[in-house]
Order: C-alpha cells, then structure tokens, then sequence
C-alpha cells in the first residue's frame, strides 16, 4: 500500500443529523489516535468496534467532538485499507471542524470519488459496482439509497442477464446453421429473427424508462416554483423547507464550491434548483415576459404554479399556464385565509388534469395535501420503487441505449433482407454491450451454449 | 549407442498435416529441413474424416493458399467431391468442403515433400530433445541418431502416449494401431512442460458393397468447378456423391442397454473429449429428446470400397458397434471393416507458448497441431505452416510472423490457444472470430499473398498476378462509383427484371449496387466492362454491397490495433502490481501477454483489470517493477 491516507465527509449533511468523517490509509488509525480520547487507544482495539470517546485538539488540549469512531483494519473494509469513521453530530460547523482536524493531523482531504477508486484499484470491487457505489455515495435521499442497493445486489445484472440469454440463444441458433449447415436444426429465418428482436428491442426500452426516473432519483426532481409577486413562493419554498429538512449538501463530495438545496418530500427528492434564481424571478411574468420564463422552465422537472386566492386572475395567470404547457404542473392556489377574490371554477378549467391544491401557507394548511400530489404524480400511481430497477447511472443508460440501436440496426437489416449473419454482427454487438452493463462480454459462452443447445459432433 | 546424423536448420517432428506444411514452409524459405515421422506410410494420413474445408476451417485452407502453403493444392488434385456450402446466407460464412481421396492425398503431399529442395524426409522416432540452457539443439531418434538445428518444430499429433480404446478394450498405439510415440511425452514433462490429456474419437467404417443406399438420400458436389487454391486451373470434373441416413429408435434403443459398457461411462477414460464431436452414446444421452441422428455415408477414394460412416463416432465394443450398424437403414447388412474407437493422447498446455509458436521454456524449440490441444486437419495445418514460417526465420535471425485475429482465422486459433488455453480440442468455429465479415473465403488472398510474398513462400510471378487482380478490384469499385445510371427505360427494365424497384432520378452504379437484390450481373447488364473477370466482379460486389458493415468491423479493428500496441514486457512482475485481482495476477504470469490487448483476452482478467494494467502503464510504473 503505497498510498497516503485520505479523509473526507461521507453523509450528505442536514441540521441533526449523524455525519461520519471517513479516513482510509495506512496511518488511519494513527492519525484518529493522536485526536481520539477513549477508554483505550485506537491502535489497541479489535478491528470492526466502535468506541465511545472525545476529540481532543492536540494544539488547544480542548475537547472538540463528542464522537463513535470505528476501527475496521484492513483488508475487510470498503477499500482494503485501513479505514476509521468517526461519527459526530451532523451540523455544518462541528463535522467541519472535525474534518479540518483530520485534515491538520496527517490526512488528505480526497478528490471525489476517491474512497472508491480505491476500493478498484485495491481489487475490491468491480467497474459496475464501483459505478454504483458512486451513486450510493452521491444518492441524496432513502429510495434513491435503495436504488443504488438494489443495482449493487443485481436487479439490473439479472435483468439484462435475462435480455442477454435470449440474444445469445438466438446467436447460438444462427451459428449452428453457419458451422453445421447440414445439421438438421430449424434454419433461423428472418421471421424468426424479427420476433425475438422485437422482444428484445421492447424490454431494453421498458428498462430505459425507468432510467429517466432513476436519474431524477439519483439528482432529484429539478423544481421551479413560480407565479406572481407577492402570492407566496417565498412562504412556499421556505414550508417545504421546513417541513422537510433542507439537505444542504456538496455536489462534488468534499470541496464546497455550489450549495444546492434539496428536500426529500416523501421519498421524491426536490433540487430546488438554483435557489437564488428562483428568488430574483418573483417578477418573472412582469420582466422578462411569457418567452423568456418559457427558456427558465424548459430546465424544471416539476413546476409548482402559485396563485393568489385573494386577487382575481389576471393576463398574466394565464399566461403562466399557457407557459408550463405539457409539463408536470401542481396547481397551488394560495392565501386561502384571506377573501376570495380569485375565480375558482376558471382556475379549475385552467388547471385540466393538474392537480390543484389550496394552501394558507402563513397558516400551515395545505402543505400536506401539496406533498401527497407530489409523491403522486412522481410515483404515477402506485409504481413501487421497490419492485423497479431504476438505471441510475450514466454509463449504463448510454451502454443500454447502444445496445438498443444495435438492436434497431439488425431489425433494419432484417427489413432490408440482409443475409443472417450480417445481421448477426449487430446482434452480437448489442449482445457484447449488454454484457459491458453486466462486466461480462466472455464469448466462451457463446461455444457453450452452441454444444448444448444443439447435438453437434462426427 | 548414439551416433551424430547431421546438422540442419530446422527439424519436423512429424509429418502429420501440421508437419507437413511446417516442412515445406521452412524448405522452401530457404533453411535445410529435416522431417522424421514415426512411419513415412502416414504422411499426411487423414485417420478419421475423408474431409477437408467447411465453415471456418475452409477459410483456413485458403488462408494457408495465400501464404504459400499446400494443403490446398493437394486436396484440389485429390478429392473426389467439392461443395460450397452457405451459399443462402452471407460471402462472409460461404465456405469450401471438399471430400478427400485419402490414399491419393498422402501419396501426393509424400511425393511434393520428397521432390522438394532443402527437405529431407525420413523415417525415425524421436524420443528426445538435446536442451541444452534451455535451448533446444537438436533432437534423439530411438535408433540413436542425434540430429542438430538452430529450431526444431513438434508435431505429434495424437501420438503422443496415444492410447485406444474399444469398449473394455484398451491399448497404447497412435492413430488407426500405428506405433505410438512415449517416451517423447515424459522427456517433455521432464523438461518442464505441462501436460493434458485429451481424447477423439472416430467412427466405424463399412464396405460400399454392402450398403443399401436406395433408401438413403444422396448428397452430391456441386456442378460448378471449385477449387481451394487460388493458382489451382484444373478442375476434377468427375465428383462422387455422398449419402445421408439416420439412426433409428432401435439404434437408441441398443445404445441405451449397452452405455455399462461404454468406456465414457465407466470411466475408464480419463482424456477430455471435445463436446462438438460427442460419440453416438454421447448424443443419445445428452440429447435423449432428440428421435434421430444424422448419419452421412462418406466415401474414402477412388480405389477402395471403404466408407466412413459420419455422426456414428463411438467407443462402444466392437460387438455392438456390429449390432448398432444393423438398425440403421441401409446399413443393416453392412459389413464393418475397421471398428470406431477413442484415442487418448497426450498434449501440452498451449498457453506455455509465445504467438510465434516458440515455447517459453525451451528457446528454439515449436509446436504446433494437435500437440497444441486442437483437433482437425485445417487447424493443424495453420499452426505447422506459422510454426514452419517462425522456426526458418528464427535460423534467419528475423522476428517472428504473427497474424492478428483481423487478419486470418490462423490468426484467431493461434490467439486462442496461446492466450486463453483451452480445457479441450479446440476446433474453429467461424463465431469464435469477432471481424468474421473481413475474414472471408474469397479474400484470403488478399488478405495474406502480401504476407506470403514478403516472407518468401509466394513466388514473383505469382505475386504479380495477385496484385494485378487486386488493382483490376479498386479500379472497378472506382469506376461503379462514379458511373451514373440514368433511369432510361432500359435500365428500368433491367431492374425490373431483377425484381427491384425502378429508378427515380440517376445513381451511381455502386449505390445500386448496394440494394439487396441487384448483383454484379445486373449492374454488369446496365453497364458492361468486359476486362472484369468473375473473381474480381465477385469482390467488387461484396465489397460495394457490405460496405457499410466492413466499415462498422475495420473501426472495431482499429479500436483492438490501439490495444495491441500498447506492449507489455515479457517479464513483468503481475504480482507487485497493486490492485490487480488475484486470480488476474495468476493468469497473467502464466499467459505473460504480450500486449494489453493480448491481456484483456485472458481469461479471469476483467476490465477492471485491464484498467489498472492501463492506469500503470500510463503512469510509467511498468518499467519500475520489471524483474
């Protein structure tokens, strides 16, 4: 191990919560010894124990932390190194500080990703894997964390596993007609052909779609509050917010350079994307007209479109409807602790199939009913995410949007009525990719699924 | 009781279908060759198929064509049927078989071995090596001869401790009872080598005389004149058919009540046969679903009544090889003439070879055939030519020759076996290449004359004709490229005589070219140029026609030649590198790629591996941990 020793935060950090400080390399324990005061040191105690204890600041001799550490010694660990977590209180200011002691004490602070890098490079884990380790580590809410498990544990493997099966039956089929073409199997037609291609062609669609979902899990459902001055996006915002704990994290991991803003509304993560942005468009409809808002919404995932229960509608009401058009739109008609004044069979018929909320946000009415459409109209319905694999990785949604073209090609080919083993080379390409997803493209496989698929021999 | 027999460059062990092109390819690049088989009766002696050539392996032969070897040549003055087969489905999968006469095959590749220069065939029994520091100097006959050369090439086929078995029947012997080879096998183990054993198996022959082939189907040649080689001009016009029946219920039947005395399943053998070449009880057992099995009544010659009976390969006793034969229609009165059997042999783990073919162990010293763990006559052969090829150039003090798997099939099997190994024969199958649609039948020429020419086994004159064929090829696409077809009404015609649809406005020539059902011919009719003969139309046509696909395998080509090219050194140390999985670090210093490409083809070594191998070479670190 020739590696020096990193340190890094690894929870996403929210007011309250548990934050660890991971450290891995060979002077972990070392290194968490010369700040840690226990019952015993760190470097006598067995390997995977945690231990109660206080963070010293060797320059000042203060207690800094309360703190767990634990002690998992090599080569058990995530990376196969040295690794000790320290546990302590998830607030900004004290994980910080405990990083920074760390970081004065002998560690580096790491690079994103680092911690798994090393795992690969240590031989502890494989590309997939690490690919979804990385979305683990990135993973801002509970049902994204469990989308990142369940690729780890291989709902996607078997899934495509199953796709690739068929593809190789299929290939296995043709090959038997080119090296054996006296054998007496069922020469494989294009008929054949298209309808297993077909199959295929839908099944990596259907996985694709749930790709879109898996991102938005992965990096959260990008949410753009809008409406007129004064009828409550601030309120709202600062509701959800409250309500649910704003996560202020880092995107990179460790360095701090954009704060985005994140709330886990019943297991759909929000990105209130660009906070600051949101803010300085309380006069959107006023300032840069319908065109220009039309440009800041095409990015949003989710609108949340405020109305003012107390002001009549107005040309620009209307046009903000006319704006977030074919988009997923929460209708919120706000101040409801005030005279109406508002038309609320035309805002019903503006609304159409949006679901439409009223809310007093300064009287705390309303919100729950806000979070049920949203967790509705995420889950269209009652698809359970456990029951899903999402594909929540970028290599993946590229590998399997590959495969699907080859797919595609080999069906053109077979439109084209291109002889068989021509189309064959794309099959065999969206077989191979297929197995890139998995970390599998052994061909040997192919021979053996030939001799036992068919009874070949002299 | 030894005696000094004389210097020479290289020495054959062997005069098998890898010797023989081993031979001739050193002989004829110059070195002064010796060949010694056991018995000079078995030259190039076919003991189980009288075939040469389909799928993959007929590629194979062409290949070997194009490099100058004779495999080809002799199966063209000697069969006695030829077919193409795949001829439905696309150029890339087309391929030649033909059905050989045995005896004129032998007798006409002992007499081009015997007439040509720098070669001296002999009959002798090698039994050891002179090794001398790991070099190999030369080789020991059983009768005390010490022969000395710079490079010696073993092709021991299934000589090697060879062993067959009948039944409950069991004896140490080489092919078809000839004089097995045994001491060589332990004088290899002794120096090092390691060992597999492997088994094959051959079926029953019958007299022609007793069949019934009225109630077969015929299986006849093809009426155009074929040929393997790319020189041959003379035709055999006059073809024997080939015949097809099927086993029976009661065949099943017989074979299922006498398995207990099936040497496979009483486990008196202990070889590793090869799953695409199951013996009769295999297939019944493993695909007991199946009601028949194709059997094919194939001639042995001219001159000889015997017929080999394919699909019934066995080593069932002779007694119910007898019995089995009875239920079979058309063969119950056959009289059996030579009994099946399997042949245990010993062969050595080709992983312990460089891509050259040279052992790692023992410097100058080749090996190449069934020794390597492969099975067939064509495979053989493209080793013994390569092995030929690399033990000359050794002599010459000139690299090794190398083919890479987009180049030829000889390539892919060389590959294969040095890389991945193999845990039984290895046969080639046109899937186990990935650039399968460069690796054509009609282009070997193009694709290794060059090659052949350079190395010295392609004579001028033939090296002319070859590059004129492949200029009259370039200046045809050329010119189809650029003529338009202007949708006159004779064209539209034409077209609509081809059943395709007519033009709307004008196209070049090779863009219709490129519509599924328009051929060379139709253009031709459209726009003639009768300087195009029919095996350049042929490549003007796969050519413009596939384009589009040949591209899509010449980029994968490029994208493995990156690969390649990163060299790794031979002697690194996998085990001080970090990272690497345990397993990858085993594999690797065992197979000692040559290349990270080479690498990422070992087996157990997965991409994550590949990436460290990669993270260390781009570092610079290789060099640090050298041995």
């Amino acid at each position: 191990m020739e590696y020096d020793t990193i340190a890094a935060i690894s929870t996403p950090m929210g007011e309250g919560a548990i934050a660890i400080v991971r450290l891995s390399g060979q002077e972990a324990v070392p290194i968490a010894d010369r700040l840690f005061k226990g019952k015993k040191p760190l470097a006598e105690v067995d390997s995977h124990t945690i231990h109660y204890g206080k963070l010293i600041d060797p320059k000042t001799n203060q207690p800094v932390e309360e703190v767990m550490v634990s002690v998992m010694r090599a080569p058990r660990t995530f990376t196969r190194e040295d690794v000790v977590e320290i546990n302590c209180h998830g607030g900004l200011v004290s994980v910080n500080r405990v990083l920074q002691l760390l970081l004065q004490n002998g560690a580096r602070l790491a690079e994103p990703g680092e911690f798994t890098k090393r795992a690969f490079l240590n031989g502890r884990i494989d590309l997939s894997q690490a690919e979804a380790v990385i979305d683990l580590i990135r993973a801002k809410t509970d049902r994204a964390m469990n989308v990142a498990l369940n690729q780890m544990q291989g709902r996607l493997s078997k899934l495509v596993g199953h796709l690739r099966q068929t593809l190789l039956e299929t290939i296995a089929h043709v090959e038997v007609n080119i090296d054996y073409p006296e054998y007496d199997a069922e020469e494989m037609t294009h008929g054949l052909l298209n309808e297993k291609l077909q199959f295929v062609a839908e099944e990596i669609k259907k996985i694709l779609l749930t790709a879109e979902q898996g991102k938005i899990l992965r990096e959260g459902l990008s949410t753009a509050i809008i409406g007129r001055p004064n009828v409550g996006k601030s309120s709202l915002m600062n509701a959800l917010v409250h309500e649910n704990k704003a996560i202020v994290t880092d995107v990179a991991g460790t360095t701090r350079d954009i704060i985005e803003e994140y709330v886990n509304v019943r297991g759909v993560p929000l990105r209130l994307v660009d906070t600051a942005g949101i803010r300085e468009t309380e006069d959107i409809v006023e300032k840069i007209g319908v065109e220009k808002s039309r440009q800041v919404l095409k990015e949003a995932d989710l609108i949340l479109l405020v109305l003012n229960f107390h002001e009549s509608l107005s040309p620009e009401d209307e046009n903000l409807f006319k704006a977030v058009k074919g988009m997923d739109v929460i209708v919120i008609v706000n101040k409801t602790d005030l005279d109406q004044k508002i038309d609320m069979d035309r805002v019903k018929n503006l609304a159409g199939d949006y679901p439409l909320i009223t809310t007093s946000l300064l009287k705390e009415e309303g919100i729950d009913r806000l979070e049920q459409a949203i967790s509705e109209l995420f889950f269209k319905g009652g698809i359970e995410s456990q029951d899903m694999t999402y594909v929540s990785n970028s290599r993946h949604i590229a590998l399997l949007n590959q495969a699907l073209n080859h797919v595609e090609e080999a069906l053109h080919g077979i439109e084209m009525n291109l002889p068989i083993d021509m189309v064959q080379i794309d099959i065999t390409r969206a077989w191979e990719v297929l197995g890139e997803v998995v970390g599998d493209t052994v061909s040997e496989s192919l021979i053996d699924q030939l001799f036992s698929q068919f009874c070949l021999g002299k | 009781m030894g005696y000094n027999a004389g210097n020479f460059d290289v020495i054959v062990v062997g005069a098998g279908h890898a010797g023989v092109e081993a031979a001739l390819a050193s002989a004829r690049m110059g070195a002064k060759t010796l060949c010694l088989t056991i018995n000079l009766d078995a030259v190039a002696y076919m003991p189980c198929n009288p075939s040469v050539g389909g799928p993959a392996k007929g590629i194979v032969v062409r290949e070997l064509d194009a490099l100058g070897g004779e495999m080809a040549r002799n199966i063209d003055k000697t069969h006695i049927q030829m077919r193409m087969l795949n001829t439905g489905k696309g150029p890339a999968v087309r391929a030649l078989r033909a059905q050989a006469d045995k005896v004129l095959y032998q007798s006409e590749m002992k007499k081009t071995l015997e007439t040509t220069e720098n070669l001296t065939l002999r009959q002798g029994l090698v039994e050891r090596l002179i090794v001398e520091d790991g070099v190999c100097k030369g080789v020991i006959t059983k009768t005390g001869a010490q022969y000395y050369a710079t490079s010696v090439v073993l092709t021991t086929g299934t000589y090697l401790r060879g062993k067959i078995i009948i039944g409950e029947l069991a004896y140490e012997s080489g092919p078809n009872n000839m004089q097995p080879s045994i001491e060589l096998s332990y004088h290899l183990q002794e120096l090092g080598f390691n060992m597999v054993r492997f088994k094959t198996g051959t079926p029953p022959r019958v007299n022609s005389h007793t069949i019934d082939y009225s109630v077969t189907e015929i299986q006849p040649g093809d009426d155009v004149p074929r040929a393997f080689s790319y020189e041959t001009v003379e035709f055999i016009t006059d073809q024997l058919p080939c015949w097809l029946t099927y086993t029976s219920p009661k065949t099943h039947e017989l074979i299922n009540s006498n398995l207990h005395r099936s040497p496979m399943y009483s486990g008196m053998i202990e070889g590793t046969g090869p799953r695409y070449c199951p013996s009769i009880e295999d297939k019944i057992v493993r695909f007991n679903d199946k009601p028949r099995h194709q059997i094919f009544l194939e001639p042995e010659g001219r001159n000889t009544e015997e017929v080999y009976v394919q699909g019934l390969s066995t080593s069932l006793p002779e007694d119910v090889q007898r019995k089995i034969l009875e239920t079979i229609p058309g063969l119950e009165k056959a009289e059996l003439m030579r009994a099946g059997y399997a042949i245990e042999y010993d062969a050595i783990v080709p992983t312990q070879l460089w891509p050259s073919l040279e052992t790692k162990l023992v410097e100058g010293l080749f090996t190449a055939g069934q020794l390597n763990g492969t099975s067939g006559y064509e495979e053989a052969a493209g080793q013994g030519i390569i092995a030929g090829i690399n033990a000359c150039r050794k002599v010459q003090g000139k690299d090794p020759i190398v083919l890479d798997r987009s180049q030829a099939y000889i390539g892919v099997l060389i590959d294969d076996l040095v890389t991945k190994g193999t845990n039984e024969p290895y046969r080639l199958l046109t899937s186990r290449a990935e650039y399968r649609l460069l690796l054509r039948h009609d282009n070997a020429d193009l694709r290794l004359t060059e090659i052949g020419h350079e190395i010295g086994l392609i004579p001028n004159e033939r090296y002319e004709r070859f590059l004129k064929k492949r200029e009259e090829i370039a200046r045809e696409i050329e010119r189809l490229e650029h003529e338009s077809i202007k949708p006159t009404a004779e064209v539209q015609a034409i077209l609509e005589e081809a059943g395709s649809s007519p033009l709307k406005e004008p196209m070049t020539a090779a863009n219709l070219l490129k519509r599924p059902e328009i051929t060379y011919d139709v253009i031709a009719k459209m726009t003639p140029n009768p300087s195009v003969s029919d095996v350049v139309a042929e490549q003007v046509e796969i050519q413009i026609k596939y384009a589009g696909y040949i591209d899509k395998q010449l980029a994968q080509v490029e994208r493995m030649r990156k690969m390649e090219s990163k060299k790794l050194p031979e002697d690194l140390d996998y085990f001080a590198i970090n990272g690497l999985a345990t397993e990858a670090k085993q594999k690797l210093h065992e197979v000692r790629p040559l290349s990270v490409g080479q690498a990422s083809r070992v087996s157990g070594v997965n991409p994550a591996d590949i990436s460290i191998l990669l993270i260390y070479l781009e570092q610079g670190k290789l060099a640090k941990i050298e041995r």
